[in-house]
């Protein structure tokens, strides 16, 4: 983050939040832009083009989900959603309707610093995946195809290595279910997530050294499951 | 007044009378003593003075007879166009009761009553409309004639010859609030009738002529005089009474009025009626039941039960007393209710018999001593004829069979004799004739065995005597003999006839038990109340070879809610009479006193709360009625099925007040839950925020990040606490929905320890996860927060640092999963309840911590997928442990291409085989799915 400070636009309809996040997130170094309404953030991130929007799922004028597609219309910024537990389904369709990441309200604000700086990280061009990915003593050889742990080959099938390659190129950003078995089965087979259970269950098997309690591929209830690189975990509220 | 005093009370039964007639009508009745005397005539003046008051009065029913002086006083005088009814093809015009009770005036005239309606009217009498109105709240104004008074209907049949059958029932004049005689000296009446002036029916007039004389228009001057005074005389007392005013009371002496089978019974209750009134006494009707009641004809009962009837139209009490001793019994009950006159009918019975029994009458006399005894004298003579034709009649077939047996008898006697005689030189053959006799008094009862006895008598002195052959020969011994014979018929045959007559009592009365019986036994085995109206219209139905159906209030009215054969209509009359007999909680309809022109007949369903329904049966044949012993049985059956349908609502109110306390503990125990979670927490961030803003420069470091951390806890705690209420009201509205997935239950709990690591990582957690469970279809979500809850739960009643054991494993078609801590354990009877809203285990020393909605939220969630939850101690006695029990669905469907994908999915081949590979995998997909 040496160059020029990143762009956060705040969209939530609490002045509350807005002051903490703006709070938090200036003291990180970012700069913080703020909208109250949908229509206000469409405005906002055409003008100021935010490298990464915060967006709270329900506000006072449009659908929150409404102005998810009308914030992909003028700029490309990742978005983070807030949302409360109880709405899994607006999780879902949020990250379908082009949402990157989620936060579930209440929220400790490492949580939230944790989804930008992942997505920021994704975003920029900086961060290229090289052949080869590390995390804690695994490693993912992504050219041959092959995964070690303390330097011991581990055996995959090519659906499990297909799969572990997804979540390890977005490694700390959630992919849902049907994301996930849209890139490994195919499109015909997006909602048959018993097949991802299985391969989810077997890779953990392999990977993990408590497979009950696993340490890299994490779940997130209902939505889908995310590759926790060794430095982010712990790093919860 | 001034004699009022402490002791003396208002009498509670007169006070409560006076109440009762606040909410009524008042009812003014013109008394005369014949027609002329200008009773309508002065009703309507007094209408006209009322109305010049300002009083709302209308005209029900006036008849003017084309009288001008009459029809000038109606002008000015609304009136309620009468209602035409149609009877046989003729139009007549009867009061429009529904047209005064809509229009509900004040006060309303409704002339002449003693009318009877036209049949399809709602009340056979107009008396009966004049009740509806006044219970309705309106005054009446009416009319009548002494003549028509019940209870002096025989004493003006004996005063003018005439019976007069149109009748008004004591009680109706009894409860006039005002009675008003119209009088006029029988000579200015006979002069009206000379002058034309006193209407008379074309078809009457030669009757009337009679009618009016000097001498009986001063009788029924002074029987209407009498009665006015009377009335004066009562409501004098009644006043007093209410007003506890002292005075020469009456002591409270009762007169009892017993019946018997004879025409005498209304003469009888007449004339207790008016003993009754003139000793300002209750008085009560008594007929005793015994077993020779079953043999009367018909007709003789129905005139019992009109004479029963009758006594309760004139205001007395009835009884029907059972037993054989009809003195015993009616001695008993006048000593029990205090009885201090008897009133009986002397016994018409030929005066012979009485040398051998005594007559009812002397008996009572004998007994009662303590009572006074009047015995009234039947004018007329009974009329016998009839009963003995009709016992012939039914007797028949039995009476030929009987005699046919007696002959063939004495034939059989006469042989033995005969063989007795000639073989055994028996001394006395009269013995055998005697046992023949006997033979046939016992089975064919006196008729048969005097028959017998003659036969018997004349082949001994003809056949056997040592003059045989010489019947007309006989001296005093023969005589004697004959004697001997007839009496020993006469003992034995009567003896015979009474035990029959027992027999069939009793076989009738068993029978009527038995059907109860058997109702009882199957209205008692019905919990719901569908089932209970079906055994009741089914039995009903088949009792008495009609149809049966029950009506209960709905929402939008008296509705049919059983019928056998099923019913879904009635027509309008019917559907009146039950609204009559709902409303009014009598019987109705056909065959009653109101609506009688009904198909159906309607029995009140009442109990000691109120009515829950009407019982309406319908004979098959249309103008068959049903008898009085299938309407006592139907009153019998009424009661028992009212008592059952309202055990059954009993129960679901019983069901309903149990919800409503149950909700109203939960509501209680919300508000306290409420006020002491969400408080509690609230009171740590408020105070430790408050802390820091004003001192917070004067901490050091950690003791700041002490405040934070309090300050995130607590807020975390009521976030949980939040969360629960909502799960619980999402459950607890039903607005719950699962989202169901193919889940592994490994993976569910990861995900939750995960979200409580904060609890457990300081503890010991032994994670004991069955290799190769299948998957479950469950909600993800849901059954995540289920193992949130009950680790949340081990963690906080187990002390910091002990151990949480997780196994998860197959039972069956079941995987379970036990979560078991090493806290102190929940005491067995209090582990049902620990799923329980709001409950808490109370632990000693320990503060309760918990929302008692954790568990809660688990059992309804896990219930909700058909799941199962318990609580018990672990190994040792030791801990406690949580289990829940998740159903196997069936396998999901995984297509084959996953086998294939394996085939042919492999890494590189330098590292490994692919049948190594394969294998190894499908045996791990195999056993997953299991």
């Amino acid at each position: 983050m040496g160059e020029l400070p990143k762009k956060i636009l705040i969209v939530d309809d609490e002045p509350q939040i807005r002051k903490f996040l703006s709070i938090s997130l200036r003291a990180q170094g970012y700069l913080v832009l703020e909208a109250s309404t949908g229509v206000d953030a469409v405005t906002v991130s055409g003008l100021e083009l935010p490298d990464l929007v915060v967006l709270d799922l329900s506000l006072p004028d449009i659908d929150g989900l409404e102005a998810i597609s009308r914030l992909r219309g003028c700029c490309l910024a990742p978005i983070v959603v807030m949302t409360v537990r109880t709405g899994d389904l607006d999780k879902i369709e949020a990250l379908d309707c082009g949402a990157d990441d989620y936060v579930t309200k209440p929220f400790g604000i490492n949580e939230l610093m944790t989804r930008i700086r992942i997505l920021l990280s994704h975003s920029s061009a900086s961060r290229v995946l090289g052949p080869e990915f590390r995390s804690g003593d695994m490693v993912v050889d992504l050219e041959e195809s092959r995964v070690f742990r303390g330097g011991n080959e581990v055996l995959l099938t090519r659906r499990e290595f297909e799969t572990l390659r997804l979540l390890v190129k977005q490694a700390g950003k959630v992919l849902t279910h049907q994301q996930i078995l849209r890139e490994v089965w195919g499109p015909a087979h997006i909602h048959e997530t018993q097949y991802l259970r299985i391969h989810i269950g077997v890779l953990r098997q392999k990977l993990e050294s408590e497979p009950a309690r696993p340490r890299f591929i994490v779940t997130e209830p209902a939505v889908g499951y995310r590759f926790q690189p060794a430095e982010e975990f712990n790093s919860g509220i | 007044m001034a004699e009022r005093s402490d002791g003396n009370r208002p009498s509670p039964e007169a006070l409560l009378d006076e109440v009762k007639r606040e909410h009524f009508g008042r009812l003014k009745v013109f008394l005369g003593a014949a027609p002329g005397v200008g009773k309508t005539y002065a009703m309507l003046r007094t209408a006209q003075y009322r109305r010049r008051e300002g009083v709302d009065i209308v005209i029900g029913v006036v008849e003017t007879h084309g009288r001008r002086e009459t029809e000038g006083f109606v002008r000015g005088l609304e009136t309620i166009p009468r209602k035409k009814i149609e009877y046989r093809g003729l139009y007549f015009e009867e009061m429009d009761i529904d047209a005064i009770l809509t229009r509900r005036p004040k006060v309303v005239l409704v002339d002449e009553l003693a009318h009877t309606n036209v049949p399809g009217s709602r009340h056979p009498k107009r008396h009966q409309d004049v009740a509806e109105l006044l219970e309705a709240g309106i005054d009446v104004y009416s009319t009548v004639n002494i003549q028509h008074l019940e209870s002096l209907n025989d004493v003006i049949a004996r005063i003018a010859g005439i019976q007069v059958r149109e009748t008004v029932p004591d009680h109706v004049l009894q409860k006039a609030d005002e009675i008003e005689v119209i009088d006029l000296p029988p000579h200015d009446l006979m002069q009206r009738l000379a002058e034309g002036k006193v209407y008379i029916p074309d078809q009457a007039r030669r009757a009337m002529q009679n009618y009016f004389t000097p001498g009986n228009l001063t009788a029924l001057r002074e029987l209407a005089l009498r009665y006015a005074a009377e009335r004066v005389d009562e409501q004098m007392i009644s006043y007093m009474r209410a007003h506890a005013i002292q005075g020469p009371w009456p002591t409270r002496e009762r007169i009892m009025v017993c019946i018997g089978d004879d025409e005498s019974a209304h003469r009888l209750v007449r004339t207790g009626k008016r003993a009754a009134e003139r000793r300002q006494a209750p008085w009560l009707v008594v007929y005793v039941e015994t077993s020779h009641h079953q043999t009367l004809p018909d007709e003789v009962k129905d005139n019992i039960s009109a004479a029963l009837k009758l006594a309760e139209q004139l205001g007395a009490e009835t009884l029907v007393l059972s037993g054989e001793d009809v003195a015993q019994e009616i001695v008993g009950c006048a000593r029990q209710r205090n009885c201090s006159q008897l009133v009986i009918g002397r016994s018409h019975r030929p005066t012979w018999t009485r040398l051998f029994r005594r007559s009812i009458t002397e008996a009572l006399l004998d007994r009662g001593q303590t009572f006074d005894v009047l015995v009234i004298t039947s004018e007329e003579t009974p009329t016998i004829v009839s009963r003995v034709s009709q016992m012939a009649k039914r007797g028949i077939v039995v009476v030929w069979k009987d005699y046919l047996f007696a002959l063939a008898l004495a034939a059989g006697a006469m042989g033995a004799a005969y063989l007795g005689d000639t073989m055994l030189q028996l001394s006395n053959l009269a013995l055998v004739f005697m046992v023949a006799v006997l033979i046939a008094g016992v089975r064919g009862g006196l008729g048969p065995s005097i028959l017998v006895s003659l036969i018997s008598f004349a082949a001994y002195t003809y056949f056997f005597k040592e003059h045989r052959n010489a019947l007309l020969y006989y001296n005093w011994r023969d005589v004697f003999e004959f004697v001997a014979f007839l009496g020993a018929a006469v003992v034995i045959g009567n003896y015979t006839a009474g035990v029959r007559q027992q027999v069939k009592a009793t076989k009738h009365s068993a029978r009527r038990t038995a059907n109860l019986y058997d109702f009882s036994r199957k209205i008692a085995g019905e919990a719901v109340l569908d089932d209970v109206l079906w055994v009741v219209v089914h039995h009903v139905a088949s009792t008495i070879q009609g149809r049966a159906l029950v009506l209960m209030r709905k929402e939008t009215g008296l509705e049919i809610v059983a019928g056998y054969p099923p019913e879904d209509q009635l027509d309008a009359v019917s559907g009146a009479a039950a609204h009559w007999a709902w409303n009014h909680g009598k019987i109705a309809g056909r065959g009653s006193a109101t609506l009688p022109g009904s198909e159906w007949l309607f029995l009140p369903l009442r109990t000691a709360r109120g009515p829950v329904g009407v019982l309406g049966v319908a004979m098959q044949g249309s103008d068959k009625l049903l008898s009085s012993e299938q309407t006592r049985l139907l009153d019998a059956l009424a009661g028992q099925a009212a008592v059952a349908i309202e055990r059954t609502t009993l129960v679901s109110d019983i069901e309903q007040q149990r919800l409503l306390t149950e909700t109203e503990r939960l509501r209680a125990a919300l508000l306290s839950s409420i006020s002491h979670d969400l408080r509690t927490p609230l009171v740590a961030i408020i105070g430790s925020v408050t802390t820091l803003l004003s001192y917070g420069e004067s901490f050091d470091p950690v003791t700041r990040h002490d405040l934070l951390m309090t300050i995130q806890d607590e807020a975390e705690r009521l976030n949980r606490f939040v969360q629960n209420l909502l799960d619980m009201t999402r459950l607890g509205s039903g607005a719950l929905q699962l989202r169901l997935d193919w889940v592994d239950i490994q993976d569910i709990i990861g995900s939750a320890l995960e979200r409580v690591k904060k609890h457990i990582v300081k503890r010991p957690l032994d994670l004991r996860i069955a290799p190769g469970l299948p998957l479950l279809h469950l909600d993800f979500v849901l059954i995540e927060q289920v193992m949130v809850n009950i680790i949340d739960n081990s963690c906080k009643y187990s002390p910091a640092g002990s151990r949480i054991i997780i196994d998860a494993g197959l039972e069956g078609k079941t995987v379970l999963v036990a979560v078991t801590d090493q806290g102190p354990g929940i005491p067995e009877n209090e582990r049902e309840r620990v799923f329980d809203m709001f409950y808490r285990v109370k632990t000693s020393g320990h503060q309760t911590m918990g929302t008692g909605l954790g568990l809660a939220i688990c059992r309804g969630i896990v219930e909700a997928h058909g799941g199962t939850v318990s609580a018990r101690s672990g190994s040792d006695n030791h801990g406690t442990v949580i289990t829940i029990g998740l159903p196997v669905a069936e396998a999901p469907p995984l297509p084959s291409h996953l086998d294939e994908t394996h085939k042919d999915e492999h890494l590189t081949d330098e590292h490994h085989t692919d049948e190594h590979l394969t294998d190894e995998h499908l045996t791990d997909v195999d056993v997953s799915l299991r």
